[in-house]
């Protein structure tokens, strides 16, 4: 074991792990991140805290996350490549570590483009894969990305997200070694709505003993509507929706589609969880948080293990 | 005012537009002195500057008459002669002329009473916008220089 | 090449409006090649600024000179015999050859007529794109000769990230995703094992970050 994180911890245990994410507040309503984490509290074993997110400003991650840990859960602090250079980065990965935030997601981040701030300058100063490394370096040899020692080094159980869907298809089980190869720990994956393709990943994964290396947790996210299901069809750069999923719900009244994309989730769960080398589930619940206890429950993921 | 006689410079491609006027005056079709044309070998010849200069040294509007679409002699000349029409136009609106003052126009060879009906109603047009840049002041000692 | 284009014209305008004699000087290298800022623009900007002034019922005197190279001192001293006859300067240069001329003729204000883009390569008749950000430590050589710095929107060396979609970036289809092309070319060359080699956080020293950058050439200098 490399860190405190209860996630590394259930991890190891062997059992499915389940995670769930937050979204900050565009604004300073800590009352927000209590009411949201409250409602995933019992269910999940890290939230993760978004940041960012489509590149919007929102409160930040690391604050949002310390008031998570102050409630006695555990955030898992996401950190996009952005919006900081390595200074900024690992300056925040020791503040957060010095609040007993112990897990964290490395991400690219979308681009400014899509946010409220198109006109901000990215900073990209380092890539997702390299920040994995840092982070992993901070951790292992207790060293700065430039080359000094920690005092007191942040010791990081680090995932990362992996796109099974984008394309070119071939590159992406060998991104995920690429991530693997940097020092990531767990995977969190883009939502999975085409199964079949997903299994294929997997398989390639698997045939290459990558999940022996790193945890994979798959990436769930329930539908609240088929309009929803178009926009993410349609709008979000990188997602792979099935036009059964959209004729599922489509065939459903409207009333009844959120209970549809629900048991869709569920579904999927349950299919998934007998796919080779995935170690749990990621469950993005976009503004929809009250839903993901029910899922879980649903899922037969429920109770959560203690650790 | 009333006495505005416009001055209108037309550049004609040889293959078509020049050909068209001159059948226009061997039919005896009439069309207005003020247009003076300028033969050129292909519309894709004028260049921008060519327009301004034009509407610089006193014309009051100018045209470009190239052959239609599809049929220039050197493949797209009368394609770059109408971007570059346009072109001048944006330029015209961001100083705060009129853009009417310049156009494109695509004839055939044959087209001579076209060419007629063009040449009076763009001499219509450009009278009632009234006189151009160039017949502003100062602008006689400048051309001389 | 260095790229540009056209400022707008009310900005030019607004930039000369106190002055009444302007040297109006273009560049015969980059901007000439994409037709922002040679001979054939700096006739075209000068006749557009006297219809301008001929619309206020004014004139403009305008000198136009178009020059060999004006990041050059060597190119730019040929100003020297007009400069103290006007009373400012318009440059058509991209921001180093204004800039030149702004430290050659220190007593005259020079104001640029031009927004400098990028370092990019023709695609085809009016068209450039970006290729280059002079980086300073190129790395071409690993990525297939695709660049992920100038051609990736995240500057990312070890992409692509999850939001490439139909060979395209992110930011949209107009735009090709470098890490779709660096791969498709390493397996061109057959070089695929080279993707899973990590690429190491940049130095970005070479390239701006260790402050303006400078070349001394000893040999030369
Ligand atoms: S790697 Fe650097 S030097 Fe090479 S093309 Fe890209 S930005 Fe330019
Ligand atoms: S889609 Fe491709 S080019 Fe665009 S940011 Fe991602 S990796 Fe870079």
């Amino acid at each position: 074991m490399n860190t405190q994180s209860r996630l590394e911890k259930i991890l190891a245990s062997g059992e499915l792990a389940v995670t769930s994410e937050c979204g900050p507040p565009r604004g300073a309503r800590p009352e927000k991140v209590k009411e949201k984490s409250a409602l995933l509290k019992d269910h999940v074993d890290g939230i993760n805290v978004t940041d960012n997110q489509t590149a919007m400003v929102r409160m930040s991650s690391f604050a949002a996350a310390v008031i998570i840990k102050q409630m006695g859960l555990d955030p898992i602090m996401q950190m996009v490549a952005r919006d900081r250079n390595r200074l900024a980065m690992q300056s925040d990965i020791i503040g957060a570590y010095a609040f007993g935030i112990n897990t964290m997601l490395c991400l690219s981040g979308d681009h400014a483009k899509f946010g409220d701030h198109p006109m901000a300058k990215g900073v990209f100063d380092i890539d997702s894969v390299q920040m994995i490394n840092m982070v992993r370096r901070m951790r292992d040899d207790e060293t700065f990305q430039g080359g000094a020692k920690i005092d007191g080094a942040p010791k990081m159980f680090i995932g990362a997200a992996a796109n099974p869907f984008a394309d070119p298809f071939e590159l992406r089980v060998m991104r995920l070694a690429k991530k693997i190869k940097a020092g990531v720990d767990f995977i969190q994956t883009q939502c999975i709505f085409n199964l079949d393709k997903f299994e294929e990943w997997m398989k390639g994964v698997t045939d290459r003993g990558l999940d022996k290396k790193v945890h994979i947790l798959a990436g769930i996210t329930p539908m609240k509507s088929v309009g929803m299901a178009r926009y993410m069809k349609n709008k979000v750069p990188g997602m792979d929706i099935p036009d059964t999923v959209i004729k599922r719900l489509e065939g459903v009244s409207k009333q009844q589609q959120p209970e549809e994309g629900i048991k869709m989730a569920v579904e999927s769960i349950e299919r998934i969880k007998q796919i080779k080398g995935v170690h749990g589930f990621h469950i993005m619940a976009i503004e929809w948080e009250e839903k993901v206890p029910q899922i879980v429950e649903q899922a037969g993921l429920y109770p959560r293990p203690k650790v | 005012m009333e006495t505005f006689e416009p001055e209108i410079v037309a550049f004609c491609c040889h293959y078509c537009a020049y050909t068209a006027a001159d059948m226009a005056g061997s039919k005896r079709i009439s069309y207005p002195s003020n247009v003076k044309i300028i033969r050129v070998p292909c519309t894709g010849k004028v260049d921008a500057i060519h327009l301004m200069k034009a509407l610089e040294i006193g014309a009051d509007g100018v045209y470009v008459a190239g052959c239609l679409a599809g049929d220039c002699h050197f493949k797209n000349g009368n394609v770059r002669a109408e971007a570059r029409v346009n072109r001048v136009k944006k330029m015209l609106t961001e100083l705060g002329w009129e853009p009417e003052r310049v156009a494109m126009v695509k004839l055939s060879a044959g087209m001579g009473e076209q060419f007629a009906e063009t040449a009076r109603k763009f001499t219509e047009t450009i009278r009632k916008l009234g006189p151009g840049p160039g017949k502003r002041t100062g602008i006689d000692d400048r051309a001389a220089s | 090449m260095i790229t540009a284009e056209q400022k707008p014209m009310q900005e030019i305008i607004q930039y000369i409006a106190p002055y009444s004699k302007i040297l109006l000087v273009g560049c015969n290298e980059c901007v000439t090649v994409c037709a922002a800022g040679g001979r054939k623009e700096v006739g075209l900007l000068a006749s557009a600024l006297h219809l301008n002034h001929l619309k206020q019922g004014k004139t403009i005197d305008i000198k136009e000179i178009t020059l060999e190279r004006q990041c050059d001192p060597e190119y730019v001293e040929e100003l020297a015999p007009y400069i103290d006859g006007v009373d400012a300067v318009v440059s058509m240069a991209c921001g180093c050859g204004v800039q030149t001329v702004a430290g050659r003729y220190k007593k005259s204000p020079v104001f640029p007529a031009v927004n400098t883009r990028f370092m990019g390569a023709s695609l085809g008749q009016g068209v450039w794109a970006e290729r280059c950000k002079g980086c300073g430590d190129c790395v071409l050589g690993i990525t297939g000769g695709i660049c992920p710095v100038a051609r990736c929107s995240k500057h990312l060396f070890n992409g692509p990230c999850g939001g490439t979609s139909n060979g395209q970036c992110e930011i949209g289809p107009e735009t090709d995703c470098a890490w779709r092309l660096i791969w498709e070319r390493l397996k061109e060359l057959g070089m695929e094992d080279r993707y899973e080699d990590l690429m190491n956080a940049k130095d970005w020293r070479p390239g701006g970050a260790a402050g303006p950058g400078k070349i001394i050439r000893e040999d030369l200098a």
